[in-house]
């Protein structure tokens, strides 16, 4: 019986990925300093969690603090402020969002791209630092953050790999054409937020298509768009900007290549979200 | 106070010799020397001033170039057009003042009369200040193709020219017939930089007026322009480099911290008890310093040296900047050019925050150029090493006793710090201890 449980536990993805950023969150503030601290860090989890609390009773659904963990991991290893409470702030905007911001009972937008993108556009002064990690933390993240991907086959995950694939493939054919040597593309892979963005804002099965199909389309325009804010618009971080332009044509998307929803841990496809 | 405590300023020697000796071998920053004649061209180390705000930029470029004024000659891209009225020099003294400002410093304390325990105690530190063409006939335009030479100024003691390129042939042509020697390798990226619609600023020395101005030394040019890339060309610097090479970038904003977005950005250690020993070799303990976090980083970091608000330091390694040097080096948004100290003014008034970051780089551990973003983070930090005077009176009493015997504990600390920090032999730092009274033995 408890084997079933323990099975069924670690059946569900976000028990690797609770797992895998915690752990990069603790060797953060215990040993290789990126920028998260401790408060900040707090502040950020304890926010998500209060708001997934506070808003699941008022709506009226289901308390499953997996997500918004996950929300808050993501915002203390990527956000960046002087002020503490902005901290808690992002938080609040990110879990917020997911239960106002919806359309046809799916929420539109990343939850934690989400809440980046709006402190970017306030004066609240944030900042993300993408070149903390160093090579090493980069490469072990990569490592970890793919081989849960490939544990799970989380059937929408392979929307990650598209993404990091265009990206990729969009920086190698840049530097193609400059005539610049292989090492720059491969060091604007090596970035923390990069990684970051793409196993778990962009692949949130949440709001990503439907289909596969959908997926593709969805991955490739964000890095175009993204690959456009950077080197044309001379916009940075460019990943969050993209994303958040794009998320709502999702709904199009769905509509012209539709396919079975989406739900965490549910063997049918059904429409309930948390 | 108590008269203990003691305020002294040590000569600004110890820390002018960091720099010499930080000092790597080498050619360049932003752009390469490049020479008429084959002679031997050095650029041991480079220092830029950055300021910005919003998308204004001032670039400020100064190197240790010690060969001949006639064969000095820059090549630097530029990302717009850029205007007579962008460029200007900026007298060395002042880049020395902002580098003394903000170099490493050593401080020093006395500890008091363990007997006479005091209600507080504050420590005054010492500072120790611081280092620090034309195209007439058919021909040249097959040669020179694609080249536009957009503009040509007379900037002081400097010959400018904005170029801009279609095809890295022509530009490497134009540029090796008008006496800029230019390494192989630099045609890529040149290649690069044209494609990127980036323009050419090159400068050479004009003698005659350099003679007429009374100019005794190069000064450092400075070029202002509005662009959203905030970054440092690093890339032609390399290639002619024959190895790691060092740049200090010191940068001026007006909201925080400046860091690198594609480079790890590491604050280097600071705040650490050394023994007593090192006051006489302050340069040559911060550069091996230097060298061990460099290679603990594996030469892929950007270093943070000091990060604070221009309004105050503490302690001061040297004067406080004034409104004029800081208007000269670009931070033309605060709202005086008078020659008195500045200050910061309340909240919502006028900011000034400096960034100092050291970087040893070379092609392969930083193959991109630099790109920068500014933070909202003030806090601010300074590379501050502690010397530690003992307690040499007498000191009779119980108090007295333990603080005698907790000494050598402290030495012990003090070397282990020392050997951490610099990767220097414990047994030599505990001989070169003993020889000056601090044995970490407890004798």
């Amino acid at each position: 019986m408890s084997a079933m449980l323990a099975g069924r536990f670690w059946s569900d993805a976000r028990h690797y990925q609770i797992a895998a950023l915690g752990t990069l969150l603790t060797y953060n503030l215990g040993w290789l300093d990126f920028g998260a601290r401790p408060l900040n860090s707090a502040l950020a989890i304890g926010a998500s969690l209060a708001t997934q609390a506070l808003c699941s009773r008022w709506f009226g659904v289901p308390l499953d603090l997996r997500s918004p963990l996950i929300t808050g991991f993501s915002l203390s290893l990527l956000l960046r402020a002087d002020e503490a409470w902005v901290h808690a702030l992002a938080g609040a905007i990110a879990i917020g969002s997911k239960f106002v911001l919806r359309i046809d009972g799916k929420h539109i937008w990343n939850p934690a791209g989400l809440a980046i993108v709006v402190l970017l556009f306030t004066p609240a002064g944030v900042w993300i630092s993408p070149g903390q990690w160093g090579s090493t933390v980069w490469f072990a993240a990569l490592l970890c953050f793919f081989a849960i991907l490939v544990l799970h086959a989380a059937r929408r995950s392979d929307v990650a790999i598209f993404f990091l694939g265009t990206h990729a493939a969009l920086l190698l054919a840049r530097a193609l054409w400059l005539g610049d040597p292989l090492e720059i593309p491969l060091h604007q892979l090596q970035s923390g937020s990069l990684l970051i963005f793409s196993f778990f804002m962009i692949s949130d099965p949440r709001t990503t298509p439907d289909s596969r199909l959908g997926r593709f389309i969805f991955a490739a325009s964000v890095a175009g768009l993204a690959h456009w804010l950077a080197f044309f618009m001379q916009m940075r971080p460019s990943l969050y900007v993209a994303l958040f332009a794009l998320s709502p044509f999702i709904l199009l998307i769905d509509k012209v290549l539709p396919a079975p929803r989406f739900a965490w841990n549910a063997p049918s496809p059904k429409g309930v979200s948390s | 106070m108590n008269s203990k405590l003691n305020l002294r300023l040590q000569a600004g020697v110890a820390v002018t010799a960091i720099l010499v000796a930080l000092a790597g071998p080498a050619a360049a920053f932003c752009g390469f020397y490049v020479a008429k004649a084959d002679s031997k061209l050095f650029n041991k180390s480079s220092k830029v001033v950055l300021a910005r705000d919003g998308n204004s930029t001032a670039i400020t470029m100064a190197s240790d170039y010690q060969g001949e004024p006639k064969e000095f000659a820059v090549v630097i891209p530029v990302p717009t057009f850029i205007e007579r009225k962008q460029i200007g020099v900026v007298e060395m003294k002042t880049i020395d003042h902002l580098d003394a400002f903000t170099a490493p410093r050593l401080v020093e304390y006395h500890d008091p009369d363990p007997c006479e325990p005091m209600m507080y105690r504050r420590g005054v530190p010492m500072a120790a200040a611081s280092p620090g063409v034309r195209m007439a006939d058919q021909l040249a335009s097959v040669r020179y193709r694609g080249v536009t030479v957009e503009a040509n100024y007379d900037v002081a003691e400097y010959d400018v020219s904005i170029l801009s390129a279609k095809e890295s042939d022509g530009l490497v042509n134009w540029l090796t017939d008008n006496g800029y020697r230019i390494p192989a390798g630099a045609d890529a990226v040149l290649g690069s930089y044209i494609k990127q619609n980036m323009r050419f600023f090159v400068a050479k020395v004009n003698l005659d007026r350099m003679q007429l101005i009374g100019a005794g030394y190069l000064r450092p040019l400075q070029v202002r322009y509005e662009t959203a890339k905030f970054m440092l060309p690093l890339r032609l610097g390399t290639v002619n480099a024959d190895g790691p090479q060092d740049l200090i970038v010191y940068a001026l904003t007006k909201n925080g911290r400046v860091e690198a977005t594609n480079y790890r950005t590491v604050k280097l250690p600071s705040n650490a008890e050394i023994p007593l020993y090192v006051k006489n070799e302050f340069g040559k303990f911060y550069q091996a310093l230097f060298d061990r976090a460099v290679e603990r980083e594996q030469m892929r970091a950007v270093f943070v040296e000091y990060a604070w608000d221009m309004g105050w330091c503490d302690p001061c390694a040297a004067d406080p900047m004034t409104n004029k040097e800081l208007v000269e080096l670009g931070v033309r948004w605060i709202d005086s050019d008078e020659a008195v100290a500045f200050r910061t003014r309340g909240s919502g008034g006028v900011n000034a925050y400096v960034t100092r970051l050291h970087v040893r780089y070379d092609a392969k551990s930083f193959p991109e150029d630099l790109v920068f973003l500014e933070t909202r983070d003030r806090e601010n930090f300074q590379g501050r090493y502690i010397l530690r005077h003992p307690w040499k009176g007498e000191a009779a009493c119980p108090a007295g006793e333990e603080y005698r015997k907790g000494l050598a504990a402290q030495f012990r600390q003090q070397a282990d710090t020392l050997s951490q920090l610099t990767g220097w032999s414990r047994q030599e730092i505990d001989q070169r201890m003993e020889r000056s009274g601090q044995s970490p033995k407890g004798r």
